[in-house]
């Protein structure tokens, strides 16, 4: 494994060279205003193009291109530019920590780019936005739900650490796993749960979630019967089931990903004797992909799964006109979850560079920071909504799937805001 | 030398604990205080403790036939293999290629799968178990002819550093050909109870006894052939004394490669039937199913077969009873504390290395 990484650090480092050379070539363009020519300016997309999440994020960078399309690459009366960037290696088949941060540190270089979409990752995130928030580029991303990024509640010194300047300059238009982990707890109480066994997979995400979700059930009543961490490598868990089985429980929660195990803690679940009738299960976002299924087989029917937004079929009027649009441009690419997400992304973005441009006569990075913070009672394909002081999104409808003849399918809408 | 070691363990037992020290005699205690603990939950939830235990015992033969492969390795020239786990892992990829029917793109066959008919079922368990084992023993012969053969005259440490190469070649091997995510199998044995009519407390599924039916023949195989055999023979005595083997007629290059191929047998087997018996396997599995074979074999006695076994289905009980008892979080700290335990009150484990290959064992 390390050597291999190795490899890819040196391969990342040839790459992110290549980029700063470009970047500093393309710095010269300035972001414009003033005189008789049209003002550009850069935005940019950084998502992990490579490995498993790669059918996703192409969507993503389809949406975007959407988005720029029906604008004309204008926003108001700026010309945009959009460059989509890689943050994922070959090598690890996923995003690259090293990778985040040297596209992070070659955009905060180049002068020309004002608003940056992404990234998909929250561990990326961590990575990137102190650097830009350094730089005092705007940020919004489509699909970070970790709740450490922007507000209190995950580790010690989040979200502080993440803003060295002390301005906030990240936003997200997903809705974060605060509500997430609560929305597990309210889908449980309307399938009629009452006592619960809580297990994690000792990550960021997924303890994080664990611990949310233990925080609303215990606020709505429902029992807390035990609470584990899981190890992600162990060979099977027919102990740990075989011992959650004899506490009788509803419901089981797991906080965590696939990569973590996740169908082998399912299929022993089942295997001990605990249907997925009897003993309810219920998985976040971070299960909600193929792999997941193809790792749990047969056992995972039946499983309850919650997504912090919702499938592009419930989404209000202008969201189906999203739905139809995308997929007369794009024949040959189905909607994928974080789709719309993408889109929202882009179009609040541009909305902020041509509010600052109005307003200021020339579009500057921090003219772009402020508008983008202002969005409010924006109306767009996921409903209306605002930004919070701290970049969050005020939608409170959350969904929750059900994994049914081996395919995932919307079960319901989950609204967490009457909390 | 073992001889010596053997009157020295056999003396009277009362002469034992009058020289044994303050330390030995608390680890004693807390070993018989813990027995009783258990034997306490026995009485209580004698259900719940035996469906822990027959966990522990299956988990613990899967770890076990891992661990001869690296015991039966060391025993003869002193090399911890560290590719045998991930051996193990090529091993499951060799079960679910098998059982797929497909390889490099060719349909040989229908999959098998759960809806194939119980014939079918049988043949397809025993045909990926063959090739598995044909594949991962001539894969472990391979790799001693072309890491270790070389270098068996040059510092251990270099042939040490090898075998970690190999491991994380054999790994990448396993990511290139079936990629990162974790593969399923196909469920070919019935994970319904046995024991569903006569008793709802304890669960022991058709797996369980799948596992069981392969470890032990092959248990005993390995200890006729070791202990019967003119090869096995050939095997101690290689263990014993390399030169004078050699003097004596043996070919010491072959009677290695077979040690090389029995273990990758072994390797074979245990990754079919891990894969089977768990539902899924996945590129790194060696790592840590490779590190508690390793434990379990250094517990029992490194070099020791019946150590290995021992240590093995040790280390599957404490795991399944950590986790009933005291909390999943804890289980690998447990299993480590306990090999701690013994290596600093036995150096050499619970039955002393390299007795059982010596032909020590039962003279």
């Amino acid at each position: 494994m390390k050597e291999r990484r190795r490899v890819g650090m040196l391969a990342v480092l040839g790459v992110a060279a290549a980029f700063v050379v470009v970047g500093c070539g393309g710095g010269e363009q300035g972001s414009g205003g003033g005189g008789g020519e049209t003002p550009t300016a850069t935005v940019v997309s950084d998502l992990p193009l490579q490995g498993s999440s790669r059918p996703q994020n192409e969507t993503i960078v389809n949406a975007i291109t959407l988005a720029l399309e029906e604008r004309d690459y204008m926003a108001g009366d700026v010309q945009i530019e959009y460059t989509s960037q890689d943050n994922a290696t070959a090598q690890a088949g996923q995003w690259d920590e090293a990778r985040c941060s040297e596209n992070a540190q070659s955009a905060a270089q180049d002068e020309s780019i004002v608003g940056w979409i992404g990234p998909f990752n929250s561990g990326c995130a961590a990575v990137e936005i102190p650097i830009l928030n350094q730089a005092g580029l705007a940020m919004v991303s489509p699909a970070n739900t970790a709740l450490g990024l922007t507000k209190e509640g995950g580790e010690p010194a989040e979200p502080e650490q993440y803003y060295p300047t002390g301005e906030r300059n990240y936003t997200r238009v997903i809705v974060a796993d605060d509500k997430q982990g609560r929305a597990g707890a309210v889908y449980m109480q309307d399938l009629g749960v009452q006592s619960v066994y809580i297990l994690d997979d000792q990550e960021t995400y997924g303890k994080g979630l664990a611990d949310q979700f233990q925080q609303a059930a215990e606020d709505l009543g429902i029992e807390v019967l035990g609470r584990e961490s899981i190890d992600g490598d162990a060979a099977n868990y027919r102990s740990l089931m075989t011992q959650i089985a004899q506490t009788q429980p509803d419901a089981i929660y797991f906080g965590g990903i696939t990569q973590n195990n996740a169908g082998q803690l399912v299929s022993d679940k089942v295997g001990v004797g605990m249907s997925n009738s009897d003993v309810l299960f219920v998985g976040p976002d971070g299960i909600l992909e193929e792999e997941f299924l193809n790792a749990a087989g047969d056992a995972a029917e039946g499983i309850y799964i919650t997504f912090g937004g919702l499938p592009a079929s419930e989404l209000p009027g202008a969201g189906q006109e999203f739905v139809s649009s995308y997929e007369e441009r794009f024949p040959d690419s189905s909607i994928e979850a974080y789709t719309t997400y993408g889109y929202e992304a882009a179009n609040v973005m541009l909305d902020a560079i041509e509010r600052a441009y109005n307003a200021d006569g020339e579009v500057t990075r921090e003219g772009v920071v402020r508008e983008l913070f202002a969005t409010q009672d924006y109306s767009g394909t996921l409903g209306t909504w605002s930004f919070d002081a701290d970049g969050d999104t005020t939608l409170t409808e959350l969904s929750g799937n059900r994994v049914e003849n081996g395919e995932f399918q919307f079960d319901r809408v989950i609204d967490v805001g009457g909390a | 030398m073992a001889t010596t070691q053997e009157a020295k363990t056999g003396g009277s037992t009362l002469e034992g604990l009058r020289a044994s020290s303050w330390s030995s005699r608390i680890a004693v205690a807390i070993i018989a205080a813990l027995t009783v603990l258990l034997l306490v939950q026995a009485v209580r939830e004698p259900g719940q403790f035996t469906s822990q235990l027959l966990i522990g015992l299956t988990n613990g033969a899967i770890i076990a036939l891992i661990a001869l492969g690296y015991t039966l390795v060391y025993g003869i020239i002193e090399l911890i293999n560290f590719a045998h786990g991930d051996n193990f892992m090529i091993g499951s990829f060799v079960g679910v290629t098998v059982l797929s029917g497909t390889f490099l793109g060719l349909g040989f066959f229908a999959p098998i799968d759960a809806s194939s008919g119980a014939a079918l079922k049988v043949f397809g368990v025993l045909f990926a178990l063959v090739v598995a084992m044909v594949v991962c023993g001539l894969v472990n012969v391979g790799i001693e002819r072309v890491a270790y053969k070389p270098l068996r005259n040059s510092p251990r440490l270099a042939v040490l550093i090898t075998a970690i190469g190999m491991s994380f070649i054999l790994q990448n091997v396993g990511l290139a050909w079936k990629d990162a995510s974790q593969i399923p199998f196909p469920s070919l044995v019935s994970n319904a109870n046995i024991l569903a009519g006569v008793t709802d407390e304890v669960t022991f599924r058709w797996k369980d006894l799948f596992v069981l039916a392969v470890t032990v023949p092959l248990l005993v195989a390995l200890s006729y052939f070791i202990r019967s055999t003119k090869q096995g023979k050939a095997m101690r005595a290689v263990a014993q004394d390399k030169e004078a083997a050699a003097m004596m007629g043996i070919n010491v290059n072959r009677t290695i490669s077979v040690a090389f191929l029995l273990g990758g047998i072994l390797a074979g087997a245990s990754g079919v039937m891990f894969g089977l018996f768990n539902g899924t396997t996945v590129f790194d599995v060696g790592l840590r199913q490779g590190l508690f074979a390793f434990t379990a074999a250094v517990l029992g006695g490194i070099g020791n077969l019946t150590g290995a076994v021992v240590g093995g289905i040790l280390i599957g009980i404490i795991g399944s009873m950590t986790d009933q008892y005291i909390g999943v979080r804890w289980t690998d700290i447990v299993i480590f504390t306990v090999l701690i335990l013994v290596l600093v009150f036995r150096p050499r484990g619970l039955l002393g290395d390299r007795s059982a290959v010596q032909g020590g064992g039962g003279e």
